[in-house]
């Protein structure tokens, strides 16, 4: 108290009121925050909690009396087991095509739906209806089409008895065409948003100046929706990071098409291995809190920051 | 609440067997009880999965429930299911045939009560078993004399060596066979001693390697379960086949459709499981499920007497006739009604009988992923598979390895 009386380079009036006002914001921000986080730590940080003490353990539901503390070494056995590396490479590939992709097509899908004049509903429905669709069912639609007995696309490519199923890249192919048809109408609904943004009058001027569509496209769009852009980015990465339903749908884990969530599945699931595979699910987060964190840095981009006035 | 309890009973899929009886024995016992039937997956790993889930949330609707033989000793070593009384297991063990009963012990206690049960027998062309001058039904028939004479004759030997319980299926039963264990002093759990590596496991190892490499094997082995199996031996290159006693009905209702030859039902042969060493009496793959009673059950003395009903003589050769699926009690297999049904009754009654249960411990679940994942593909297994797998294993069980 007596150190803030005596700074003399806070003049206490002008500082007050702005401070008042903010400090007023603040605390009705916290109160209107507070229900929902606290929520928030009920559903949320309890579990998480929970997971990284039984993490520590080496502990099977099914063996109560077996459970014993084990410190780090969960971590340990996983990080050194190739099962680990080869479902983290699975997923990474995974994550690096569909996004990629997703983000061409989902900048063209947005450049479609906001300039298209005429059939502009039917259009953006039809673009949006597969994201409309539950991830398991798009995930059959995608199997049974290249399945070796009943599917077509054998017959279309003329493939014969290729089993699309049968080998990891192939496999790994398959699934990422069927996320990519999926979640492209997502990243293009927030592009989309983005694109709105993007002043007009900018354009117009550049357009003036002579400034060919390329280099609009590069000086003035995309950096006016950098926000967006890393927004639609960080949340499809995150996605597609925790990616399960097809590979569970599609080949069961089999062939090496195992992914990371797969992986805590099976260990939490199916081995009831609660120390394994709460650690796994521990270093899944990490890895999304690591993700979040390389975006956030690489973009530059304060997200509170993006506001709309 | 007041009227009778309302007991649940988590079933394995079937035509309606289970159901059926559940009415039956709601209706002779008096009013004291009735039944709900809840439909569980089709797959035992699923079922395992379902149930496990709910038991460790300690759900008390689960009063009764069908188990597959394999997952008993962990289910009881969890906590999850209420031992039968003394008095229960005295009733519930008479007449049966004691291998089934094994699959429901856990710690000398009963805790599962056989339903159902199964093993695999050995089936043959008979003409091509004549004109390579074997007989599959001496009781000294062995895997290498099968796979010489399936060589000598250009034909296959049909098995399931996909990557799934039947495979481990096959490989227990060539190890006890041979007179070994996948695991030694299973009951210790954690603790259990892996002993693949052996001589019972390394004759395992050069069965399933030599078989899966040469010619007499089905070109679709790594991919094969039961059906694909029966597949390739009603073909043209069929001659063996190790299969469950459902294959022989199957055939039959096969030709009803006009899709086999009756010639074809005629020529099949049956025998029992062969041997790996000639001078050692084969261990046949069990299989089947029993009925246990859930921990959390607020009616265990009711979901009891629904377990004794259902698993009377009565009931079980009914479900026999019904369902196609094995008895668990000798006599049985004396009904005329059965005998009708199943020409080869004797045998598949002395199978049971003799039959071999997989590694009967808590594990169960880590230790068939660890021989499977080492034992697959099966042309790859060779004479170091079997101390691979032990090590493997162990490493999984104590969790210096993930499964």
């Amino acid at each position: 108290m007596t150190v803030t009386a005596t700074r003399p380079d806070t003049p206490a009036p002008a500082a007050g009121k702005g401070s008042d006002r903010a400090r007023g914001e603040r605390r009705l921000g916290l109160y209107l925050a507070a229900p929902s986080f606290i929520v928030m730590v009920l559903v949320t940080a309890y579990p998480l909690g929970y997971a990284i003490v039984l993490s520590l353990f080496n502990y099977r539901l099914t063996d109560p009396a077996g459970r014993s503390f084990v410190g780090l070494n969960n971590y340990l056995v996983i990080l050194t087991d190739p099962v680990w590396w080869n479902d983290f490479a699975t997923t990474f590939a995974i994550t690096v095509v569909t996004v990629a992709v997703e983000l061409v097509l989902g900048f063209g899908f947005a450049f479609v739906m906001l300039r298209i004049v005429r059939g502009r509903g039917p259009v953006r429905t039809a673009i949006l209806i597969p994201y409309g669709i539950i991830t398991v069912v798009s995930a059959f639609i995608w199997r049974y089409a290249f399945a070796i007995d009943s599917g077509f696309v054998n017959q279309w490519l003329g493939l014969g008895d290729f089993n699309w199923f049968g080998d990891r890249w192939s496999a790994i192919f398959v699934i990422c065409l069927s996320e990519i048809w999926k979640t492209t109408p997502f990243i293009s609904l927030l592009l989309l948003a983005g694109l709105v943004q993007v002043p007009e009058e900018m354009q117009e001027a550049a357009k003036v100046d002579g400034a060919t569509a390329w280099q609009r496209l590069w000086k003035i769009t995309l950096p006016s929706m950098k926000a967006a852009i890393m927004v639609a980015l960080l949340f499809r990465t995150l996605d597609a990071w925790r990616i399960f339903d097809n590979p569970f749908v599609m080949t069961g884990g089999a062939n090496n098409t195992e992914t990371i969530s797969f992986l805590a599945y099976r260990q939490n699931v199916s081995l009831v291995n609660l120390g394994m595979g709460s650690a796994v699910s521990v270093l899944l987060f990490l890895t999304v809190v690591a993700i979040a964190w390389i975006f956030v840095k690489g973009f530059k981009t304060d997200l509170s920051q993006v506001r709309g006035d | 609440m007041s009227g009778p309890p309302t007991l649940t009973w988590y079933i394995n899929p079937d035509n309606g067997g289970q159901a059926t009886r559940a009415q039956q024995c709601a209706d002779a016992s008096g009013g004291a009880y009735t039944v709900d039937i809840q439909t569980l997956p089709s797959d035992a790993t699923q079922q395992r999965e379902q149930l496990v889930r709910r038991l460790a949330a300690k759900d008390s609707s689960i009063d009764v429930m069908s188990l597959d033989v394999i997952y008993t000793a962990e289910f009881a070593n969890a906590g999850f299911l209420r031992p039968y009384t003394p008095a229960e297991t005295a009733r519930i063990s008479e007449g049966k045939l004691p291998a089934p009963l094994k699959t429901g012990m856990w710690k000398d206690t009963l805790y599962a009560a056989p339903s159902k049960s199964n093993a695999q027998l050995l089936w043959f062309r008979k003409s091509l078993a004549k004109a390579a001058g074997v007989d599959p039904t001496s009781p000294t028939f062995t895997w290498d004399e099968m796979i010489k004479a399936a060589l000598g004759q250009g034909k296959k030997i049909s098995e399931q060596g996909a990557r799934y319980e039947g495979y481990m299926v096959w490989i227990n039963a060539l190890v006890l066979s041979g007179g070994g264990q996948i695991l030694t002093d299973a009951e210790a759990g954690k603790n259990a001693r892996p002993s693949m590596a052996s001589r019972a496991g390394d004759k395992a190892a050069e069965i399933v390697g030599s078989l899966a490499r040469s010619s007499a094997a089905a070109p679709d082995l790594t991919v094969a379960q039961e059906e694909q199996a029966r597949a390739v031996f009603q073909g043209d290159d069929g001659m063996f086949m190790l299969n469950w006693p459902y294959v022989l009905a199957a055939a039959r209702s096969a030709v009803e459709e006009g899709t086999l030859d009756q010639s074809v039902v005629d020529d099949i042969g049956y025998a029992r499981y062969p041997r790996v060493f000639a001078d050692r009496p084969s261990a046949p793959p069990l299989g089947g499920s029993n009925l246990a009673i859930g921990a959390y059950s607020k009616y265990p003395e009711q979901a009891a007497a629904l377990v004794e009903c259902a698993t009377s003589l009565e009931k079980v050769t009914q479900y026999m006739l019904d369902e196609g699926e094995p008895s668990v009690y000798a006599a049985s297999y004396d009904d005329p009604r059965v005998r009708e049904a199943y020409p080869n009754a004797d045998l598949i009654r002395d199978s049971i009988a003799e039959g071999g249960p997989r590694p009967i411990t808590p594990f169960y679940v880590d230790v068939a992923g660890s021989v499977i994942n080492t034992w697959h593909p099966p042309e790859s297994v060779n004479r170091d598979t079997p101390a691979e797998a032990d090590a493997f294993m162990a490493d999984v069980i104590s969790g210096r390895r993930l499964l």
